[in-house]
């Protein structure tokens, strides 16, 4: 008789899910899939708004990354009021997104996956959770707390508030950066690139160490990337071409323009959960799986145009191949991107155009359907409104970093479960929690803002179920 | 001028007669809450927040609206007043689509101040979320029924102080709103002067200037009674 393993809740994610092992008569594992619990309705309720106010209702779907909504309703309010925005707007923006990128892959890394990396898969689950880290190994606890509170500060200082600050606006930003401001920044800045320093040399040893083949084999699968790049095809955050990359890492075909990604992306639905599954349009579902994200931004990109990331991208890629092919390496990826937005950061708040007082370019609404994109540290994040002649929203779509890698989440899912789980499991056989743990870091490799990406409210838990051919619930492990 | 006295919470006051309820308090240095009331406009009694006990009157009474007479006796501040005040500015918050967090007006807003005051950590009344729109067809303003409280005061600025008589209201009960025109999409009615009283006259983020819906509501409450001033003494301006 088959059987269904649950895991339910889910800890140390974003957001409330479930994870089910589906195995069949035999007791062989068939299928893993993420069920995502919640739905919030954004996209119906924004309907009737004046997209001024898009920001604000956007950035409310997340309390970790507001700002990546916030930037991407900013952008598509550009295209509305169909402006080029000075350029002292274009690079205050980017010092916000660098800030948000920074301070969302801290609290990634340092927070919640830390103490499965760094205490052990096997270690006690009431001690594998930030504050065992602190107990275990207080200074880099302490280092990876400043690193995301030195983000959020950055944050803090250009839009007001830390979280869901509104200085980003359509045509700009509201405010040019402070002498005082950019003087904490320059001055907490070698605290932040040690920080960095020191979380790379620690998860280098545990590469050379006990996660040596996790980093080449954990979910590891060929799949499609999406991102933004730069001039030169350098790694960009917010201004860029919007390009996709085989899995052997060459760009397929032209940059693809924003408005125009509804002929990229398909969006399926699963009666199972309430997050899509987008999907690349032309190779079908679910054959069209990709992968966007700190992974994908590597991988598209040709290079990333500051000295210490480049050298450590060179690196990662000695370790894992020219393409990163491996969920597990999004730590890695998330890792070099945190040096990316030290380095960028320095060499933009050194720029006494930020200073500028002319920051926003002013103008009715010229345009009806606008189309958002900015690269949240989850990956590729679209706004797509369409407006009346008034502007009131009248469709509203977004499309989320977490969506868009739900199918590699799930793919990443069952193949960790298979190299983790023994096959056939014996009828009456119990997991050990040490197992479900790896299970639940096949997700945690993601980074999933489950909030943001079904756009809902909830707690944080996860649940694995165990379930048999039939789809009877046969056991199920629950924090 | 003719002087009369009355007793505001046990303590003698003396204002001359014609003088409203209101009026007098404020003079004796007490606070009465008010969402609909403005200087410099007409009053209507319509918030309910300033409502007052007096001494052989079986009803509560709104003190904007009452006019202080020779020997009455108030109180102000009972505590069945302070709790009807925090119940009236729940039923506001229940009855429309008030989200502080999206509001142009939020930090700058009267009943998001008013319910700071009256100590409402809550409401006790379930949200009614109604369904209702947002007029957007002004070029320069934009009104967002969601948070009218129908306190009439751009009703009652365009008509006594602009002379424009845009704003007026209509319909019954959970449907009654203000509209322009006698019903007109806002940036149709041909008698809109675009001056912009109404905006700084609204107590909350209903009525605000396109602008605003980025940059944040800086409303003016003070407008009208630094206008009305202004024309009793024959200047074109006061600061």
């Amino acid at each position: 008789m088959g059987r269904l393993v649950c895991i339910d809740p889910v800890t140390r994610i974003e957001g409330q899910a479930r994870i089910s092992l589906h195995l069949d008569d035999a007791g062989v594992l068939v299928d893993a899939r993420l069920h995502v619990l919640e739905v919030r309705g954004f996209e119906a309720f924004c309907v009737g708004r004046p997209f001024t106010d898009m920001g604000a209702i956007t950035s409310r779907i997340c309390g970790i990354c507001p700002v990546s909504h916030l930037l991407a309703a900013a952008r598509a309010g550009d295209q509305l009021l169909a402006v080029t925005i000075p350029a002292a707007a274009r690079q205050l923006r980017e010092l916000l997104n660098l800030a948000q990128i920074l301070q969302s892959h801290a609290l990634s890394f340092f927070h919640l996956s830390c103490p499965d990396l760094l205490l052990g898969w096997d270690s006690d689950p009431a001690r594998r959770n930030l504050f065992g880290l602190m107990a275990a190994e207080p200074d880099l606890a302490r280092a990876g707390i400043r690193l995301r509170q030195f983000g959020q500060r950055i944050i803090e200082l250009l839009a007001g508030r830390a979280i869901h600050g509104l200085w980003a606006v359509p045509g700009g930003v509201l405010t040019p950066l402070g002498l005082e401001a950019q003087a904490w920044i320059l001055d907490r800045l070698p605290e932040a690139r040690a920080a960095a320093r020191l979380a790379l040399e620690r998860y280098k040893t545990l590469l050379d160490g006990p996660l040596q083949q996790e980093q080449s084999r954990f979910g590891r699968f060929p799949s499609l990337f999406l991102a933004l790049v730069g001039p030169q095809g350098r790694w960009a955050h917010l201004d860029g071409d919007l390009r996709l990359a085989d899995a052997a890492g060459g760009w397929i075909g032209e940059p693809i323009d924003p408005l125009a990604y509804g002929e990229l992306i398909a969006e399926a639905v699963e009666p199972w959960s309430y997050l899509k599954f987008p999907y690349i349009r032309s190779l079908g579902y679910p054959e069209g799986i990709y992968r966007v994200g700190p992974l994908a931004r590597l991988n598209v990109c040709r290079g990333i145009g500051t000295p210490w990331a480049e050298a450590e991208l060179v690196e990662l890629r000695q370790r894992s191949g020219p393409v990163l092919l491996a969920s597990f390496a999004y730590h890695h990826a998330r890792l070099v991107e945190i040096v990316v937005c030290l380095e960028a950061i320095e060499r933009l708040v050194e720029d006494p155009g930020l200073r500028s007082a002319q920051v926003r370019a002013k103008a009715s609404l010229n345009r009806w359907e606008a189309v958002g994109v900015s690269e949240a540290p989850r990956g590729t994040l679209f706004h797509h409104y369409r407006v009346d002649p008034d502007g009131l929203i009248t469709h509203v779509n977004l499309i989320i970093a977490t969506g868009q890698n739900n199918l590699a989440i799930n793919r990443t899912l069952l193949q960790v479960a298979q190299a983790t789980i023994p096959s056939p499991l014996a009828a009456n056989a119990e997991i050990p929690e040490a197992i479900l743990n790896r299970v639940e870091a096949g997700l945690r490799c993601f980074d999933p803002c489950l909030s943001c990406s079904t756009h809902a409210a909830g707690q944080m838990p996860l649940l694995v179920q165990l379930i048999d051919a039939r789809g009877e619930l046969l056991a199920e492990r629950s924090r | 001028m003719e002087l009369i006295q009355l007793w505001l919470n046990d303590q003698a006051v003396t204002v001359s007669v014609g003088t409203s309820l209101l009026a007098a308090c404020r003079a004796a240095g007490l606070t009465l809450p008010t969402l609909c009331h403005l200087d410099g406009l007409t009053p209507v009694g319509a918030c309910r927040l300033c409502l007052v006990e007096i001494a052989g009157c079986s009803r509560l009474q709104p003190a904007c609206t009452t006019a202080a007479a020779d020997g009455q006796r108030v109180h102000t501040h009972t505590q069945e007043l302070l709790d009807l005040r925090r119940m009236a500015v729940e039923l506001f918050f229940a009855e429309g689509n008030h989200i502080c967090a999206i509001c142009v007006a939020n930090g700058n807003c009267e009943l998001q101040s008013m319910a700071v005051l009256v100590g409402m950590d809550h409401s006790r009344f379930p949200a009614q979320a109604p369904q209702r729109d947002v007029d957007a067809s002004h070029p320069r303003f934009t009104l967002d029924h969601h948070r009218c409280i129908l306190c009439t005061r751009c009703v009652r600025v365009c008509d006594q102080i602009e002379g424009a008589h845009v704003w007026d209201v209509a319909y019954r009960g959970e449907h009654c709103k203000v509209i322009a025109g006698l019903d007109q999409p806002w940036g149709a009615v041909a008698a809109c002067t675009d001056c912009g009283k109404c905006v700084d006259a609204c107590p909350t983020g209903a009525l605000f200037r396109k602008e605003e819906g980025l940059t944040g509501k800086q409303p003016d409450p003070a407008g009208p009674a630094r206008l009305r001033l202004a024309r009793d003494q024959g200047r074109w301006w006061i600061p």
